[in-house]
């Protein structure tokens, strides 16, 4: 880690977003993770995103567990409003958040011990809720602050200074299939590329939008062997296609040719045009998506880009109903039934 | 053998039945018809964890003194189990009645000479009746409801009007219902006329009280007090707050313009999710509860030392039940005082509240909203099986319709932009209650990083020991504050100078009422002191101070209360005497009676000595 700030000096010629806001508007603290750690660049790509989309930075609600990834909100959107909660339990804390107020951004930050080990239940319980988020898993196998144990994702048979790892990998993007989430994607820290566009779209998604990102460990697991290192991954990825996130403002001006290129509207109106590399890989169809996975996944490849999509999300608002206004704006007059009321409550249980 | 039992309006009938054989609702008429004579009633339900098949207890205590509690002893059995006929049986007070079914006949051996018997032939005329199994079993209870009308002079325009509002909505089981009953009245009229020496007599005592379960009123508290987000898992005896308030919520809090829902109710995958949801809500602006039980209380640790540190308000109904471990899921207790008191690892302390009905059980689910936004902190509202689960007779509820809520110290976008100073952690007026802001406040003042690690002032990370040590005094200082917030105890002192005191709390009061004046009918004075929350206020201490001897009557084995007393207020331990009742059964009048008497007699004896 720096801990050399930035001066506050900015260059007259910074380039703005339609709010006026620079790219600076949208950093947080400085980072205290290791150099070259994968999830810096997460966090220089969530804030790319935001910036892109000229997100007003107090509209977004940063939500984490305990763990290294869970300390990176405090490194962007210094203006939101983040929560570093307790290991394992983010879902559900932003699950209640995200009740008391509908009209936020909620984006769940969390690592693979946070949501695949301790975390696994309520990963899976928020994802099949349909909570409006963009849930990111910087997945790197190991347990980082605690030095080097194995996470819930270690590929079987890893090693460590001391063991080598005998269990099974949760993937959770096959998770995140089977349990409903209705934007599911995969990337890579090292491919901005990729991940800045599926950002994008994740956030406009109004759905559960679940991306694992892979995201190496350089101090305790970069070895060549393991799935999760630099290596490994610029090796054996597979993207089944690219995104270019298109705001609705924008008009679709290039044609291209047909096969190649699809175009998807979201539900905010923005438009997702994505490329397909694989022109056999639909997107739409789960059952399919779901065997292209295994099939690569056995083959050693790992798989990237958008990997599900439901065009027509839904969310726990919509399941449970809830006024248009959020919660949390309610006051007395439209909560409390008032007196009279209470005097008819009364004689029902006379 | 004793004379019969003669009693008007002062007795305890119990129907021993098995679960799952429509006993419930046939019970509960017989109490709402003694209610619709005048005539106060306690009733209360003592189940077993399990659907059908294992024994079950309804008691019903009349009385026209008023006292609510259960009073011990049982003038009338209503046996219709034979599992437990022995034992219930043995239960009576000599001179007592035992209504049973008579249809096949028992050998004497099974009867005792002091006891009055009362055959009903209730199979028989049922068999006779109907040819349906499921209505032969079900309108046996509703016949013996109809023959103890009878025996005890329930009038049956009475009885059927309460059958009437009991099945409203579903007005096809009127008929039959008012059928199964006369069958069993005309019976006992024909048959048993004089059989039966307790008799209820008209009266107007119950006066505008209503008739209502302690989960229930809560619920209704959190519709007044504002709460809209609710997470829970289900867990007796709490499980019916939760499914109250949704009952509640759809009758009061549908936008009647777009019929859509000014609330939101998640019923989470364990108690782990429910808690950080309601800190989720919290944190974000919302009022949000949980209703749990112990076995939630222990999962929930984690996040109450993070709300705790973090200051992030919540409110917990606490439904207690017997413990440790899964315990007696359907007993009472007061077992879990100590656990929420300083929930969590690390140096915590908790605001309690303890309500004796259902009454406060309403006022202070309502208040504990505004308790949590005010002081950003967990408020637990300890209720227990016996207030929460049985109908008990209070006062009705009100409220003051000029009322506001609370929301406690939010630094608005306005005051951000005019340039207040924002420290999320810093006490800017002495009450050691810091000011938040909501997120999604103000483009570029106010955010923060909520955290449960350490930080300074102004939010930001710090593993100084100096830092650390100023916000956990500040803490400290907030709990001082609480204590003024916080309901206060309520002092009943003897008409004479009393050397004793005692202490009690929640579901204890109605019990107390009445020993203290049974006592006092003895002769014996002491003064008492009902204790409504935790930090206590500066009463408790002065009570205790001013007293020679203070009991501290509890349902749990640890007296744990006296000690979160002996430890909060410094107080030398030999000054108190515990009373404990930890059986599962709410405690009795009688109990605290002897046990009281007992002290207070020797010690006087020593005294002479």
């Amino acid at each position: 880690m720096t801990y050399i700030a930035k001066p506050k000096l900015r260059h007259p010629g910074i380039p703005t977003n339609v709010l006026g806001f620079t790219h600076r508007d949208y950093e947080g603290s400085i980072s205290t993770l290791c150099a070259g750690c994968g999830h810096d660049s997460i966090s220089s790509a969530l804030i790319q995103a935001c910036f892109e989309l000229a997100i007003e930075p107090h509209r977004v609600a940063k939500l984490s567990g305990i763990g290294c990834s869970s300390k990176t909100p405090d490194y962007l959107l210094g203006q939101s409003h983040g929560f570093n909660s307790v290991h394992g339990r983010m879902p559900s804390v932003l699950t209640g958040a995200n009740l008391a107020n509908r009209d936020l951004i909620y984006m769940g930050i969390s690592g693979d011990g946070d949501s695949a080990s301790i975390g696994l239940g309520q990963f899976a319980h928020c994802v099949r809720r349909g909570i409006n988020m963009v849930y990111i898993c910087e997945n790197n196998g190991v347990y980082g602050l605690t030095k080097g144990q194995f996470s819930a994702t270690a590929d079987k048979g890893s090693k460590s200074k001391t063991a080598v790892n005998s269990d099974s990998p949760i993937d959770l993007v096959g998770l995140a299939l089977i349990l409903g989430a209705t934007f599911v994607a995969r990337s890579f820290s090292g491919d901005k590329k990729q991940l800045v566009p599926l950002l994008k779209a994740a956030i406009a998604h109004q759905g559960s939008a679940i991306i694992d990102v892979v995201s190496p460990c350089v101090q305790f697991n970069n070895n060549p062997q393991s799935t999760k290192s630099y290596e490994f991954v610029r090796e054996h990825n597979d993207a089944v296609n690219r995104i270019d996130f298109i705001e609705p403002r924008e008009e679709i001006k290039v044609d291209y040719e047909p096969g190649t290129v699809t175009t998807i509207e979201q539900h905010d109106g923005s438009i997702l045009k994505l490329s397909k590399i694989d022109p056999t890989y639909d997107p739409h169809d789960k059952a399919k998506a779901m065997a292209y996975l295994q099939d690569r996944q056995a083959k050693g490849e790992v798989v990237t880009g958008l990997l599900y999509l439901e065009d027509d999300a839904e969310d726990i608002h919509r399941h449970l109903n809830t006024v248009d206004t959020p919660l949390n704006r309610l006051g007395e007059k439209e909560l409390c039934p008032g007196s009279a009321k209470l005097a008819a409550v009364n004689d029902e249980y006379r | 053998m004793p004379s019969p039992i003669s009693a008007t309006n002062d007795f305890v009938v119990k129907f021993a039945n098995v679960n799952g054989s429509g006993s419930a609702s046939a019970n509960e008429l017989f109490a709402k018809c003694i209610l619709r004579s005048g005539v106060p009633v306690a009733s209360r339900n003592i189940f077993p964890s399990n659907i059908q098949g294992l024994p079950t207890w309804y008691e019903v205590r009349v009385s026209g003194a008023n006292w609510l509690g259960r009073r011990g002893g049982v003038d009338l059995m209503v046996a219709m189990n034979p599992q437990t006929w022995d034992k219930d049986v043995a239960s009576i007070d000599p001179g007592g009645y035992l209504l049973h079914d008579s249809t096949k006949p028992l050998p004497p051996s099974k009867f005792r000479e002091d006891v009055n018997e009362i055959p009903v032939p209730l199979t028989e005329i049922c068999n006779r009746t109907y040819s349906d199994p499921r209505q032969r079993q079900l309108f046996k209870n509703v016949m013996y409801v109809g023959a103890l009308a009878s025996l005890i002079d329930i009038a049956p325009e009475v009885v059927e009007a309460a059958i009437a509002a009991q099945f409203e909505g579903k007005e096809k089981l009127i008929a039959p219902n008012v059928k199964a009953f006369r069958l069993g009245y005309d019976h006992a009229a024909e048959h048993l006329a004089g059989a039966c020496g307790l008799k209820v007599v008209k009266s107007d005592i119950v006066g505008d009280r209503i008739f209502i379960g302690g989960n229930d009123a809560a619920a209704l508290g959190c519709v007044y007090g504002g709460a809209t987000v609710a997470a829970w898992y289900p867990i007796t005896p709490s499980t019916s707050l939760a499914e109250a308030f949704g009952a509640h919520c759809k009758k009061f809090r549908v936008d009647a313009a777009t019929g859509k829902n000014k609330f939101a109710i998640v019923q989470a995958e364990d108690e782990i999710a429910a808690i950080g949801m309601v800190i989720g809500a919290g944190w974000n602006g919302a009022r949000a509860f949980t209703a749990t039980s112990g076995p939630g209380i222990s999962l929930m640790q984690e996040f109450f030392g993070l709300a705790y540190f973090a200051e992030i308000p919540a409110v917990v109904f606490d439904i207690q039940r017997g413990g440790p471990s899964t315990g007696m899921p359907t007993r009472t207790q007061q077992s879990d005082v100590l656990i929420a008191a300083y929930a969590s690892h690390g140096d915590t302390k908790h605001v309690l509240l303890f309500p004796k009905d259902p009454h406060e059980s309403f006022e202070f689910a309502a208040e504990a909203f505004d308790l949590a936004e005010r002081l950003q902190t967990p408020i637990f509202v300890m209720m227990d099986l016996d207030i929460g689960m049985n109908d008990w007779l209070c006062e009705p509820l009100t409220w003051d319709d000029t009322r506001t809520y609370d929301r406690g110290k939010i630094m608005t976008a306005e005051e951000l932009e005019a340039g207040k100073t924002f420290g999320r952690y810093l006490d800017v007026d002495g009450d050691a209650i810091p000011y938040r802001t909501l997120p999604g406040t103000h483009p570029t003042k106010g955010s923060y990083f909520t955290r449960g690690t350490s930080r300074d002032r102004f939010a930001k990370y710090s593993e100084e020991g100096a830092v650390y040590v100023d916000n956990m005094q500040r803490l400290l200082r907030k709990i001082e504050t609480a204590k003024t917030l916080v309901p206060k105890p309520v002092r009943r002192d003897a008409k004479e100078p009393a050397r004793f005191g005692a202490i009690y709390y929640g579901s204890t009061s109605v019990a107390m009422d009445e020993a203290l004046a049974a006592l006092e009918t003895g002769g014996l004075h002491l003064d008492t002191l009902r204790v409504r929350a935790f930090p206590f206020a500066e009463e408790v201490v002065d009570f205790i101070q001013q007293h020679e001897q203070v009991f501290v009557v509890e349902q749990n084995r640890d007296a744990q209360l006296q000690k979160l007393i002996v430890n909060e207020c410094a107080i030398d331990p030999a000054r108190f005497i515990s009373i404990l009742h930890y059986d599962g059964t709410p405690i009795t009048a009688r109990f605290i009676t002897e046990a009281i008497a007992e002290r207070m007699t020797l010690q006087r004896k020593e005294a002479a000595e």
